[in-house]
């Protein structure tokens, strides 16, 4: 039977405070495809027929009760390893990397639903085996596995940007379960060796977009050439912006990727800095409420399962900006609700149906 | 309370959410301070590299300024030549542009080719040539079809235009690409690459005020380099105008007569040494430079013998024969020697020394006074006078006439001529000067050399009743909107000490070599109009035996013949032109020359120049 009090208690601020971000980015799109006269449906037309299908899924998603997840979670996870594995030996390959499995009607890139099922799983640990004063090694083992064994395997398709994301998000919900402090600290110490070593394991071009980005002038008409373009657009945005659809650099075509990952130059460029601190304030607001909802959970796997959501929707949100404003290396990772894109957006609006759900859940007993 | 009740109590949570929350908002922070670094901070640099990204500035070749003569005819033009080139920053793909471009232009793709490498050199943001007056037609083509070729820039040029072709090419001088060197000058700074710049004459000289200010079109280009619109375009500000002394019919006309000739005339007004005309011959066509002369015309232009590209009139240097009987005339009057009245007696031929000198009439010109000498051109009279006026008075009333040196005029290249002494023989060969050379010399051989110019400065002088005018070309220079900047007034080199009845003494003589019967220039005479001149014949070689010269002489070789001279003033009585001809081995001044300089005064009097015999009996030069 439907709980009338799920209505009331449904969260409108947060729905509509994506749907803000959301037609921003939208509206963002419509000018950075304004150069292209080529035929077809216009990429703002097709990514609002993305949003709505987002929010038909995010309804769906909060429509049962978020606490049967508890119970599948590991069955999600072991279904979505297989589907990675799957992608390794039959999946279909694109410019160099093998990430798609092939289901007939459409492309499924299980990464990406791991984004969402690690989300699941940890949440599905950690609020069995919360610890108090923190966990110690020993109890980490276990978490750290499941995160392991997806990343490895994203690795090797490989996708950098989403095994990293699937790394921070782990990170992010098992720092916050609690580690203790010694175990914190040799941790660190191990993370940053195995940092070090894992750079050996990184493609040659993976590399090469570290030292792009540590010096993109090495490379300007290269893996540089979309850094210096995009820090020109942002840049000569200036204070006030060069107004709706007159950012020559994405006007003109000299931005890259200006309708996915480099999205937010386009903005940048023609909203200036008044722009771009608005819209960072939204994200900072979305972010903020998520925790809140987290915060504000009825129970500790309601609570992980929207920290989960939120350090998602947190490091999409930061490493693609601090990608198009030169403060991180350039790695494909979509700016939520804003770059161009079917699977960004329904694995967004999965999370934000997973934290409407949470929070309008939060009385339920 | 819930089945989790107290699960939101455990100890640290609620600090966790709040660092959580502080930790998201100083990353945002953090992310926010990078904004404000780029947009705000250095908005400035990122705003000039966005403009950079989407603006090509296009140099608009300003036009020359165009030349004119004496009364605003139209000398020197340019015309519009429609080009094609290419910002090779913005070129994609080479290969695909220059094949298409040259199935448009009807070219071979591999000279297109070797162009466009030729080009590396200059920067890859300036135009870069491809080919050029392509004309109207063919241009609409390219600009209709290749709009989808990057980097690819149709455009319009101004080039220079000669409406009368060969005419005054060597006074306008001719243009051509800048060199490395003048690139690197102080006096071309501001230039560029490729720009053309004058090379002789008049564009050389007046470079600076002939050149205009280029004009800046600034176009708007996408990522690839595909041309969007033109935003801006400030106008090139055209090069001064040039007005010349010039007469452009007398020079037409002083061209068409020198027919197939080569040498040189020019004709000054005789009070401000203002040039008329000036013509060197075998002329060049200065179109074939105005936009980069191909090697084979170059070669084939320095290689001729009969030297086109030379301003004659300048820099040809030749013995000045009879013409400077003028010279020896007035030394002697000068010096007191003798008067207009001294008669010598001409027996055909004078011995000096242990040698004998011919006078060109063997049978001899008996008693001669100096109308006489000057009118039938009596050698012997002058060997006579010559022997005791000694070299040094010859030479320096030569100097005093303005010859062997440079008089200074506005144009590149004057040569000195040659007057000699003593001194420069002794310097130039370490040996004594002998008599036998002053006697040649006072009949205009030997070592003289004079330029056409001088000649013609000589005979103004003369005419003029003996001021030394420096002689100019250019009149005056008015800029675009008609200011006048220069106007040059006649100035004086040099006032002669020539007294008025040593002057006259030599004008009737001059008179009367054109106008009394017996005179050598006398089937030269104009109806309606009294000139006073002198022929002159100037030997190139010293035949063996003169005795058969005149026999022989459609058997000599064309570069052994005689150069024929005439210098003459009209009108006689009020002079106002002084002219000199020289035409390169004419043989005689009086068959060849004069009629040229007989046509020009015709020209500019405006008289009948009548039916001039082809072939009249040879007088005496």
């Amino acid at each position: 039977m439907f709980d009338r009090r799920l209505l009331t208690h449904f969260d409108w601020f947060f729905l509509g405070l994506v749907c803000l971000v959301a037609a921003i980015g939208m509206m963002n799109l419509y000018s950075a495809s304004a150069p292209w006269s080529q035929g077809g449906t216009p990429i703002y037309v097709k990514q609002m027929y993305w949003f709505a299908l987002g929010i038909v899924i995010a309804l769906i998603v909060c429509m049962f009760d978020y606490r049967h997840l508890e119970y599948m979670g590991f069955f999600f996870y072991g279904f979505n390893v297989l589907l990675l594995v799957g992608v390794l030996l039959v999946g279909k390959t694109s410019m160099g990397a093998t990430r798609w499995l092939d289901l007939g009607f459409f492309n499924l890139q299980p990464s990406e639903v791991m984004k969402i099922v690690i989300i699941i799983t940890l949440a599905c640990h950690f609020s069995r085996k919360g610890h108090a004063f923190g966990h110690n090694l020993r109890e980490l083992v276990p978490p750290f596995s499941l995160l392991t064994i997806p990343v490895l395997l994203i690795m090797k398709q490989p996708d950098l940007g989403t095994s990293m994301m699937v790394v921070f998000i782990g990170l992010t919900v098992a720092l916050f379960a609690g580690i203790q402090r010694l175990t914190f600290i040799g941790l660190t110490v191990l993370g940053f060796l195995g940092a070090y070593g894992g750079w050996f394991l990184l493609h040659d071009y993976q590399r090469e977009r570290v030292y792009t980005f540590l010096n993109p002038e090495r490379d300007p008409l290269g893996s540089g050439y979309h850094i210096i373009q995009s820090k020109i657009a942002v840049g000569s945005g200036g204070f006030w912006g060069k107004g709706f659809m007159k950012g020559t650099q994405s006007q003109l075509s000299f931005l890259p990727e200006r309708h996915t990952d480099f999205a937010f130059s386009v903005f940048a460029e023609e909203w200036g800095f008044v722009g771009g601190f608005g819209l960072l304030a939204l994200y900072l607001l979305i972010i903020i409420w998520g925790l809140y909802i987290a915060r504000r959970a009825a129970d500790k796997f309601g609570m992980f399962l929207a920290l989960g959501v939120v350090a998602m929707l947190f490091w999409h949100m930061v490493v693609n900006l601090g990608m198009v404003i030169g403060l991180l290396p350039v790695v494909g990772v979509p700016l939520p609700l804003f770059s161009y894109g079917g699977t960004s957006m329904v694995t967004t609006m999965i999370g934000v149906g997973l934290l409407l759900n949470v929070s309008m859940r939060r009385f339920k007993f | 309370m819930g089945l989790n009740a107290g699960w939101s109590e455990t100890p640290g949570l609620k600090t966790r959410f709040v660092v959580v929350s502080v930790a998201a908002a100083v990353v945002f922070l953090l992310l926010l301070m990078r904004l404000w670094y780029l947009q705000v901070i250095n908005a400035d640099v990122y705003l000039r590299l966005s403009e950079k990204n989407r603006l090509r500035y296009i140099p608009v070749e300003a036009p020359r300024g165009s030349i004119y003569d004496r009364d605003g005819l139209l000398l020197v033009d340019n015309r519009p030549a429609f080009g094609v080139s290419v910002l090779r920053q913005d070129v994609e793909d080479s290969d695909l542009l220059l094949e298409t471009l040259a199935g448009y232009l009807d070219e071979d793709a591999v000279t297109l080719h070797e162009r466009y490498q030729k080009g590396k050199r200059l920067p890859a943001y300036r135009p870069l040539p491809l080919a050029e007056d392509i004309g109207r037609d063919r241009m609409e083509v390219i600009q209709e079809n290749a709009s989808d070729l990057p980097g690819l820039l149709t455009g319009v040029r101004p080039v220079r235009s000669y409406p009368y072709q060969e005419s005054g090419a060597h006074l306008f001088g001719y243009l051509g690409e800048i060199t490395e060197q003048q690139l690197q000058s102080q006096d071309f700074s501001g230039y560029r690459s490729g720009e053309f710049v004058g090379k002789s004459g008049v564009e050389k000289r007046l470079e600076n005020t002939l050149r205009g200010h280029e004009g800046q079109q600034r176009l708007e280009v996408d990522v690839r380099g595909k041309l969007l619109r033109s935003l801006q375009t400030r106008d090139p500000f055209p090069g001064n105008r040039v007005y010349l002394t010039i007469k452009r019919d007398l020079q037409l006309a002083a061209e068409v007569a020198f027919e197939d000739h080569a040498g040189a005339a020019v004709m000054l007004d005789v009070h401000s040494g203002e040039v008329l005309a000036l013509v060197s011959r075998p002329s060049f066509n200065p179109e074939a430079f105005a936009q980069g002369i191909s090697s084979e015309e170059w070669i084939s232009l320095l290689k001729d013998s009969r030297h086109p590209l030379q301003n004659k009139a300048l820099t040809g240097q030749y013995p000045p024969g009879s013409t400077f009987k003028i010279v020896s005339a007035l030394a002697a009057l000068k010096s007191g020697l003798i008067t207009a009245s001294t008669s010598v007696e001409c027996t055909g031929k004078l011995e000096v020394g242990d040698r004998e000198f011919r006078c060109w009439k063997r049978t001899g010109h008996g008693k001669t006074n100096l109308k006489k000498a000057l009118k039938e051109s009596c050698d012997v009279w002058f060997y006579q006078v010559a022997q005791d006026l000694g070299i040094d008075r010859l030479s320096e009333t030569a100097s005093d006439l303005g010859l062997g040196s440079p008089l200074g005029i506005d144009l590149e290249g004057e040569k000195s001529g040659l007057i000699p002494t003593r001194d420069w023989k002794r310097r130039r060969f370490g040996a004594p000067w002998y008599d036998g050379e002053t006697v040649i010399a006072s009949i205009g051989q030997g070592y003289v050399l004079t330029t056409p110019l001088q000649l013609a400065v000589m005979t103004a002088t003369v005419a003029n009743g003996g001021t030394v005018y420096r002689p100019q070309v250019v009149k005056k220079i008015v800029d675009l909107v008609g200011n006048v900047l220069v106007e040059h007034s006649p100035e004086i080199i040099k006032s002669t000490p020539f007294s008025p009845r040593d002057l006259s003494a030599v004008h009737t003589g001059l008179v009367a070599a054109v106008n009394e019967p017996g005179g050598t220039a006398w089937s030269r005479k104009l109806d309606g109009l009294k000139v006073a001149g002198k022929t002159g014949t100037a030997q190139v070689v010293r035949l063996k035996d003169d005795d058969d010269k005149e026999e022989d002489e459609d058997k000599i070789p064309y570069r052994f013949r005689d150069h024929a001279l005439f210098v003459a003033y009209a009108p006689a009585d009020a002079p106002e032109v002084a002219v000199a001809v020289v035409v390169e081995h004419g043989r005689h001044g009086s068959s060849v020359a004069a009629p040229i300089a007989m046509k020009m005064m015709a020209n500019y009097f405006g008289v009948d120049v009548g039916a001039l015999p082809d072939h009249v009996p040879y007088a005496g030069d």
